[in-house]
């Protein structure tokens, strides 16, 4: 039931090792693909010789860039509407670049091939930043777009910009900060894949897939590759994370795929990690200058310049009206009156992306900016940053609440989670403990930060993925025998859906759990969805179970009228049966009803008890919190140990609080890499460090810290099931709450701001800098 | 991820092996724990036309002291040292530097012998092992001699060995009956090389130091002793301003490069820093 | 069943193979492979044991970890003939006729898994560590675990797993 912290039910094949990942797929006559990847950032091709590797022994093609243009595949299409290249053909554009694939009869043999291959490039100079790109005399890397004469890909807007200059020039302090979000990247532990299965006898492709939104690749599938869709399979196994690095289509898939149609055979293709990390969808890398206007204690206007480096294609997984996804949510848990953003897009010679790595589109860089600018404008106003924070909330009543960048807030109450944060953490505590340890000479910061998320998109009128609007979907049948099968329009990729989808139509419906088999992922057996990511699951998804479930529970509803010869507005629903008001003894369980849909109709009603719902989703919906992280600095190196993580957080209703708890650990856990350690780094020949895991560091359960959870909840009104979503919401605001500590350490010393990651040289340099270093 | 095509062999003593390294010269490389070599092999950045796999030869594992010195076979692992009670007390250093390696994981397969006979400047136990004034043993067919560390370590990735060696035993001198000391690593996470790493390994006599050794790991083409800061305490009690001017001058010692781990200025106040540390510990101890 | 085709396809000079001959979770196996076989790709490939997973390309992440001889291993950076004559436990050896390893059933109760990519190699480093240490503290698991990297979990429900399975076993 809702509420409970059931056990996961694909827990059983996963302990057992017995999981259907992409790369335990195979086929008989299977065949390996593996791909020549640029080592150049730009450069232009001037030939490719493929003739010694396609004679190798073992070796069943070679494909280039040229050959799919043959077949109008050599580019394709992006979900933010622009064209990435399959295979290079003129130019390569960022380190890394897909050139050419072999297709072998082992994975060994393929490599060796590729060794073979001889590539001819001219280097050209490459563009490592937004700064770069645009200015006057850049190199220009999209020059196979007609019509395209710079690096600059969009402007776009948001806010009341008149309003916002009017409080700015009536403020009494004005506080900026200039940040750059560096490029992370998802790094689920299973890199990307596929088994493309193009069977010549029957015309059908079948395709296994490292996908989180099957259905939407399918059609895309279809519209780029030309194969009818209703003869296209895409099956989404088990997936082993996503964080929104399985969301783009990349070209391996494309290749694979092409190869397959071309050979007649099935082709694996499974991505190295330094494939994953140099090719695919990064993360981030927003250049941000913030300025808050305050008068008084209060913040009464909000202004962000940003330039996002895009990689050398535009390819943002995000609704298509947003450039800059939902960052318009930057005014966050506050109730600032005036806001105006802008943001300019460049590409760069690097991997495209930006959009992933459970940023909710662009959630992140808005709330981090966000915490990090009150965080300075409380040490500016001279008071604590917590109650600065308290005093310029959003109050409980002023709910819903239209932001100044247009967004309507469904419910919040953030002075609660606030409050219940500071409690857990024993603030007034810890900041005595600070301050003795100041005295002893000990650096003790503790760093708050409060966000609101949005997500759940969303109304199909406002989100849509590349035109396919942003419902989801839930089909339920029960069988005679009671027992229940709910097929979702989404795709987990660790999240428990097995288990909280079932726990929804338990509540609803009353059939337990274990009797509930969820299914996802496979486009022939689920009904139409937009996928999993973006925390839009449980919001959409998590919707249109219910509302389904309801629907089934009406329709039992007239049945127990006809079988228990009562009117239905007579009959009382409670766990799982219908009895007669006042006789509590005739009743009739929904087992028996399931039967009777089969069996026992009533004249005129269809049989069978199921049915299928398409949720448009009235609104997004906007979970929100409080971290408060205590670290202490160590003076002679530089390095920042996480003492306490306190985390509060509201999602409304939790399904299964145990895999709410689990989604949050995880969370927090990305969110301090963030801070403290991931990056994707580039010199300035677009050399990329940080393509494996040696240079983009991952942490350990060493340096992880243990997390102290708490919760408030504060229902949706809008969701049937009063649910938000959460499985972004820590990656989303832990960051500035542990760059926030770090800060704090050093704030009495003037140290405002330290970059991400806050690494122990950057420290330490900050120490160095006003005198504190040991 | 996949090597490239090698002969394999894996002789059952050490005869064999040695005489394979003859007939293959610098085109073998030798298979102990592989956590170094096999990530080069899957790289294609190592592209040996044969491995010498020795983990079948009997009595390399031996990890003991006799008369004083310890002695650590080839096939010792990291995992034996940072379980063994020997390295504590007066080994210190080394009982200090043996947790530190890398990750558990592959502590349980990577051996001492073939993380000094790799050379990486990045690499613990070479600081750990010359503070000791270690020693290795090579033997070729027909032959075998003794190398010092400090001779041993010639640059990044390149040590005295002669192709047809192999390194059998690691030896290190007998401190003394009263001697400290510890290894200190600054690492990004576990399992990343070090930023900076100080070994530091004191004897004493009568309240005064009669021996020093303190090197330092990443901060130069290949492990380094700080002579100088070693001088510094030669013969002297070891106080606080004795300490820090020890750690000034190992800081000098150090060529460290600015890269993604840190700045060379950083790199440098890191070892100063943990030369102090190091030193004081020892101290205690 | 699908064969997989994980030796190199017969050529006009094959190259030399060696025989491997293992004990995998209790079973004798043997294999013609060629010595630059990764152990991983001939437990997942030649043996079907697809239990244990790749993460990464540089030993870095432990994915890949397997018990050799009772000791956790990465597979990804040894060799198949390596393994020859030796005892290897893969996740797919843990359940029994009596039924769930401890380990397993820890994980499950414990919620120590979320997409279940690195759970066989952190099991069997879980189980290493308890054979060795019966009753670690959060600290000396945390310790044992730092070689294997999880996503998903944060490690916090992983370390409870690892405390409720020694607590079980006791």
């Amino acid at each position: 039931m809702i509420g409970e912290s059931v056990k996961r039910k694909e827990d059983a094949r996963l302990i057992r090792g017995a999981g259907n990942y992409v790369d335990d797929v195979n086929l008989p006559g299977m065949l390996y693909l593996e791909l020549l990847r640029s080592p150049f950032a730009h450069a232009k091709i001037r030939s490719i010789d493929t003739t010694a590797a396609a004679e190798m022994p073992g070796v069943v093609a070679v494909v280039t860039g040229e050959l799919m243009a043959e077949h109008g595949l050599a580019w394709m299409p992006t979900l933010s509407g622009d064209t990435q290249a399959v295979l290079a053909t003129d130019k390569v554009r960022f380190q890394g670049q897909e050139i050419a694939a072999v297709i072998a009869e082992d994975p060994y043999t393929a490599k060796d091939a590729l060794e073979l291959i001889e590539v001819d490039y001219d280097p050209l100079p490459a563009v490592t930043s937004p700064q770069q790109a645009l200015a006057t005399d850049a190199p220009l890397i999209r020059d196979d777009k007609e019509g395209q004469d710079s690096n600059h890909i969009y402007h776009w807007e948001t806010g009341d910009r008149e309003a916002t200059d009017r409080a700015f020039a009536e403020a009494d302090k004005v506080v900026s900060l200039d940040t750059h979000y560096p490029r992370c990247h998802p790094a689920p532990l299973e890199c990307c894949g596929c088994v493309a299965d193009v069977n010549p006898a029957t015309g059908k492709a079948t395709i296994y897939m490292t996908s989180q939104a099957p259905h939407a690749h399918r059609t895309l599938f279809a519209m780029v590759a030309g194969l009818p869709e209703h003869q296209i399979r895409i099956i989404s196994p088990d997936i082993g994370g996503g964080f929104g690095n399985k969301v783009p289509i990349y070209p391996g898939y494309v290749v694979a795929t092409a190869a397959s149609l071309l050979l007649g055979k099935p082709v694996k293709w499974i991505e190295d990690r330094t494939g994953n990390l140099i090719s695919t969808g990064f993360a981030r890398d927003y250049h941000m200058h913030g300025e808050l206007a305050l008068k008084g204690d209060r913040m009464v206007g909000l202004r962000v310049k940003m330039q996002s480096d895009n990689g050398a294609f535009y390819a943002d997984a995000q609704p298509t009206k947003c450039r800059a996804g939902l960052f318009g949510i930057v005014t966050g848990s506050y109730d600032i009156p005036a806001a105006h953003v802008e943001a300019d897009g460049a590409y760069t010679n690097k991997a495209p992306g930006g959009v992933a790595y459970r940023c909710s589109f662009r959630v992140t860089e808005a709330s981090y900016l966000i915490e990090r600018l009150v965080q300075s404008a409380a040490y500016e106003a001279g008071i604590d940053p917590a109650e600065f924070r308290m005093r310029n909330f959003i109050k409980p009543d002023q709910f819903p609440y239209t932001s100044a960048t247009g967004f309507e807030y469904d419910s919040g109450d953030y002075e609660a989670a606030m409050r219940l944060a500071l409690d857990k953490l024993g603030y007034d505590d810890m900041r005595r403990e600070q301050a003795e340890a100041r005295a002893q000479g000990r650096l003790l910061g503790i760093g708050v930060a409060s966000f609101t998320e949005v997500l759940g998109a969303g109304k199909g009128k406002d989100y849509d993925i590349a035109g396919l609007r942003m419902f989801d979907s839930a089909e339920l049948r029960v069988h005679p025998t009671g027992k229940a099968v709910l097929k979702l329009g989404v795709r987990h990729q660790g999240q428990g859906h097995e288990t909280t989808f079932a726990q929804i139509v338990a509540t609803e419906l009353g059939i337990p759990p274990e009797d509930v088999d969820v299914q996802e992922g496979d486009t022939d057996h689920t009904p139409y969805g937009l996928g999993t990511y973006a925390s839009r699951s449980t919001p959409v998804a998590g919707a249109a179970t219910a509302v389904i479930a309801r629907k089934l529970r009406d329709k039992a509803r007239e049945l127990a009228a006809h079988k228990l010869e009562a009117a239905p507005e007579d009959l009382e629903w409670e766990a799982g049966r219908f009895s007669v008001k006042g006789s509590p003894d005739r009743g009739i369980t929904i087992q028996d009803l399931a039967l009777a849909a089969y069996s026992d109709l009533p004249d005129g009603m269809e049989a069978g008890l199921e049915g299928v719902h398409y949720y448009d989703p009235p609104n997004m919906t906007f979970p929100f919190g409080t971290y408060a992280v205590v670290v202490e600095i160590d003076r002679g190196t530089g390095e920042w140990k996480v003492q306490r993580v306190v985390a509060v957080d509201d999602c409304g209703v939790r399904i299964n609080p145990m895999i709410v708890e689990g989604q949050l650990h995880g969370g927090l856990t990305e969110g301090f890499a963030i801070a403290a350690m991931e990056l994707i780094d580039f010199d300035e020949d677009g050399n990329c460090i940080g393509s494996n895991f040696m240079d983009y560091l991952l942490p350990t359960s060493w340096e992880t810290p243990h997390f102290e959870l708490g919760e408030t909840v504060t229902p949706s009104p809008h969701h049937p099931l009063g649910a938000k979503g959460v499985g972004e919401s820590a990656t989303v605001g832990s960051p500035a709450a542990f760059v926030n500590a770090v800060v704090d350490a050093l704030a009495h010393a003037g140290v405002r701001n330290i970059e991400m990651p806050v690494t122990s040289n950057r420290v330490w340099k900050a120490l160095a800098e006003v005198g504190l270093a040991e | 991820m996949y090597p490239g095509r090698f002969e394999y062999h894996a002789p059952g003593t050490l005869d064999e092996a040695l005489s394979t390294l003859d007939r293959y010269g610098d085109d073998a490389k030798l298979l102990a724990g592989g956590q170094s070599l096999i990530p080069l092999m899957k790289l294609r950045f190592a592209v040996p036309a044969a491995l010498v796999d020795i983990n079948r030869i009997e009595g390399l594992d031996g990890l003991s002291e006799e008369g004083g010195e310890l002695r650590i076979g080839a096939l010792v692992r990291h995992r034996t040292c940072e379980r063994s009670e020997l390295l504590h007390g007066r080994w210190g250093v080394l009982g200090d530097a043996a947790p530190q390696i890398s990750d558990p994981i592959v502590r349980n397969s990577g051996t001492v012998a073939g993380s000094l006979a790799h050379a990486d400047p990045q690499g613990d136990w070479g600081s750990a092992l010359l503070a000791a004034d270690a020693r290795v043993v090579a033997q070729r067919s027909g032959g075998r001699r003794e190398i010092s560390l400090e001779d041993f370590f010639l640059g990044p990735f390149t040590t005295a060995l002669e192709p047809q060696e192999m390194v059998t035993e690691v030896r290190v001198p007998d401190p003394g009956p009263r001697s400290a000391g510890t290894y200190l690593k600054l690492e990004r996470r576990v399992g990343d090389y070090a930023t900076v790493g100080v070994a530091v390994h004191l004897s004493f006599d009568n309240g005064t130091v009669r021996r020093s050794g303190i090197a330092l790991t990443a901060v130069g083409p290949r492990n380094l002793r700080a002579h100088a800061a070693e001088a510094a305490l030669d013969g002297q009690p070891l106080d606080d301003d004795r300490i820090r001017e020890a750690a000034r001058l190992a800081a000098e010692e150090a060529q460290p490069r600015d890269d993604e781990r840190g700045s060379a200025e950083y790199k440098r106040n890191v070892v100063r820093v943990f030369v102090e540390r190091g030193l004081r510990k020892a101290r205690e101890g | 069943m699908a064969t997989d085709v994980e030796r190199a396809a017969p050529v006009a000079a094959p190259p030399r193979t060696h025989t491997v001959e293992v004990t995998a979770n209790g079973e004798r196996r043997s294999a013609e492979v060629e010595p630059r076989m990764l152990l991983v790709h001939f437990l997942r490939g030649t043996l079907g044991l697809r239990g244990t997973h790749i993460g990464c390309d540089t030993s870095s992440c432990g994915a890949c970890t397997v018990l050799m001889d009772g000791v956790p291993i990465k597979s990804c950076t040894a060799l198949a003939v390596q393994a020859d004559g030796r005892e290897i436990t893969t996740v797919e050896g843990l359940e029994s006729a009596e039924g769930l390893h401890p380990i397993q059933t820890a994980f499950h109760e414990e919620h120590g898994l979320q997409c279940g990519f690195c759970t066989p190699g952190m099991m069997l480093t879980s189980i290493a560590l308890l054979r060795e240490n019966p009753d670690p503290s959060e600290e000396e698991i945390r310790w044992a675990l730092s070689g294997n990297v999880c996503r998903c979990t944060g490690y916090q429900n992983i370390v409870k797993a690892v405390q409720a399975a020694a607590e079980a076993s006791r």
